[in-house]
């Protein structure tokens, strides 16, 4: 009796002690949780207020997060100093007709490779899979001379083509494609359907989650690159955002609030998109992060 | 008739693979070809290039700059690789609980990753502002004199580590919440049934089971890192004092700034080589430490 109180006390004592240690633990979650998220999202609040501020306003200690005198005109600056609306329509441009023309090359391929069957089919697929070993940097500099040699530099096609094709998005839904149950296209083709109906009305809808993965990473891969506009556009009307943000560096040197409202203009639709459909956005990059 | 057959399968084939594959051949395929050929010539784009042999190669070894970049773009990964993967581990294993606010914090987390590599850049060269950028001022605040950042020769490096780890952390975090999400529950069900601590359980049961993810972020991150260039190219341009160039950096340079068409090629069938010899590493160590929970 005596013995079974004291068992019962310790239990207690046990156990306050650990919810107590519990809820101790899960403060320090969230501590940290938020802690974390703050370093998240400070960068972008002080980018957001420092494209609002005046140039004098930028160089004051203590920095105000909220500026007192709110000067919308450094977007309007920035566009007039630089086509920004324009480097917006070239990145948009560039970036979903490489990302439509890769869904179709791709998803034509990868059929291909998990459908028909022909000889060396293997071996091709194979050597798709070893270019994804080589480095984009490898590629860069031929790909700069054929451009030139074809007088693609500083035009459209020299900025799409080139990206246009790589063996990720093939390999990707060929995987997705391979795992398909063949019952359905088969029914089909005894009813004399050909190859290219059983892809365009059987594949392709069923393939529907693996499509969306290849368009966000596709995109975001467009419209993120920087090295190979870089290396291939030096006249301003065709340069994407990101060559034309790092253009206004070297323009505005010390002009924080200028060119922190470059960077809002060119972080913006992305953003906006992204709380549309984080899902999607989530899923696609994890995928995509097979080939980063 | 049958032969029939065959020439219509054979213009299926055609229909379905060619566009791709062409255009596979003609922007990837020749271009490797050819930049292996080019990094046995000397050539500037203008005069005809010239066979050199092995010289590119040769010189690599006595190319003091070159040697830097290696060191620096290591020293960038020995900095970037543990703090992005212990770092987002450790946010993971936070948000994998019940917690409130999971959605809001995976998106929070998950801004910069979708951000540009230049915008990202250009936010944190502002907020690495020896004088009025907010670091420095945050700094101050607990009574530390922050240093010039970027355009110190020690703290450049460190600072571009910092960015990229922001960077990616919700990237690999993401990773590693879906690694985490494929572990049955019954593991710890059974665990607690034997009274083992949380630290035993993440000892013995979450970071084995999620080994492989642990893997495949190894892989990627390192991949990666080896071609950092981006915010390289934006915060520092190599500087100050060279002392963040990196393998890349030197590629872009060697090929659109000097015109060294071929040494730039060397360099990149180098830096191939590299990432080759490191992932093969890594593919034959992994039976010592990755388990795929036959």
């Amino acid at each position: 009796m005596e013995i079974s109180t004291k068992q019962q006390q310790v239990k207690t004592a046990q156990s306050t002690k650990r919810s107590f240690g519990t809820i101790l633990k899960k403060g320090l979650f969230y501590l940290i949780l938020i802690l974390g998220a703050l370093v998240m999202i400070v960068p972008f609040v002080w980018m957001i207020s420092t494209s609002l501020k005046t140039q004098g306003a930028t160089m004051v200690l203590p920095p105000e997060i909220i500026p007192s005198d709110i000067n919308w005109g450094n977007y309007m600056k920035v566009t007039q100093a630089f086509p920004v609306l324009r480097f917006l329509g070239n990145s948009l441009l560039v970036a979903s007709v490489s990302t439509v023309g890769q869904l179709i090359l791709c998803s034509m391929a990868a059929y291909a490779f998990a459908r028909l069957k022909f000889r060396g089919r293997d071996f091709l697929f194979l050597l798709y899979l070893a270019t994804l070993m080589v480095p984009a940097q490898v590629t860069m500099t031929p790909q700069f001379i054929l451009m030139k040699y074809l007088g693609w530099i500083n035009t459209y096609e020299g900025l799409i083509l080139p990206g246009m094709f790589n063996a990720f998005g093939t390999f990707l839904l060929r995987q997705f494609f391979i795992s398909i149950p063949r019952e359905l296209e088969e029914a089909a083709f005894i009813d004399g359907a050909s190859h290219f109906r059983v892809y365009w009305q059987i594949i392709l809808p069923l393939a529907k989650p693996a499509l969306a993965t290849l368009t966000v990473f596709a995109f975001m891969q467009s419209w993120n690159n920087f090295l190979w506009p870089l290396i291939i556009v030096s006249d301003s009307d065709m340069m994407t955002l990101p060559l034309g943000l790092s253009m206004l560096q070297g323009r505005w040197e010390t002009d924080w609030n200028l060119m922190m409202a470059g960077v809002v203009i060119s972080v913006l639709p992305v953003l906006a998109v992204y709380l549309f459909a984080q899902n999607y956005f989530i899923q696609g990059l994890t995928m995509g992060g097979l080939k980063e | 008739m049958v032969g029939d057959k065959g020439v219509k399968k054979f213009l299926v084939i055609c229909l379905f693979l060619l566009p791709n594959f062409a255009g596979f051949i003609f922007f990837i395929g020749i271009p490797i070809f050819a930049s292996f050929g080019l990094s046995f010539t000397e050539w500037d784009l203008i005069s005809d290039p010239s066979w050199i042999g092995l010289e590119n190669y040769k010189a690599l070894l006595h190319d003091e700059e070159f040697k830097s970049a290696l060191v620096h773009t290591l020293y960038f990964i020995v900095g970037y690789l543990p703090l992005v993967m212990t770092g987002a581990l450790a946010i993971a294993l936070i948000l994998n609980k019940k917690i409130k606010g999971r959605v809001f914090f995976r998106a929070a987390y998950f801004v910069p990753v979708i951000t540009s590599w230049v915008a990202v850049s250009l936010i944190w060269k502002w907020l690495f502002n020896p004088t009025y950028g907010l670091i420095n001022y945050g700094l101050s605040l607990i009574g530390v004199a922050g240093p010039a950042w970027l355009q110190d020769p020690t703290w450049a490096m460190p600072a571009i580590i910092l960015t990229s780890v922001w960077k990616d952390l919700g990237f690999v975090m993401v990773i590693y919440l879906a690694g985490l999400q494929g572990i049955s529950p019954t593991f710890y069900e059974a665990a607690d049934m034997d009274g083992a601590s949380p630290t035993q359980k993440f000892r013995h049961i979450t970071l084995p089971l999620l080994s492989s993810t642990t893997f495949f972020v190894l892989i990627i991150s390192l991949i990666n890192s080896f071609q950092v260039f981006d915010q390289v190219m934006i915060m520092t341009g190599g500087g100050p004092a060279g002392s963040t160039s990196v393998l890349v950096e030197r590629i872009y340079k060697h090929a659109f700034e000097y015109y060294e068409m071929g040494y730039a090629s060397a360099v990149s069938w180098v830096l191939f080589f590299i990432i080759f010899i490191v992932t093969v590493v890594q593919m034959k160590f992994q039976k010592r430490w990755v388990d795929y929970g036959n």
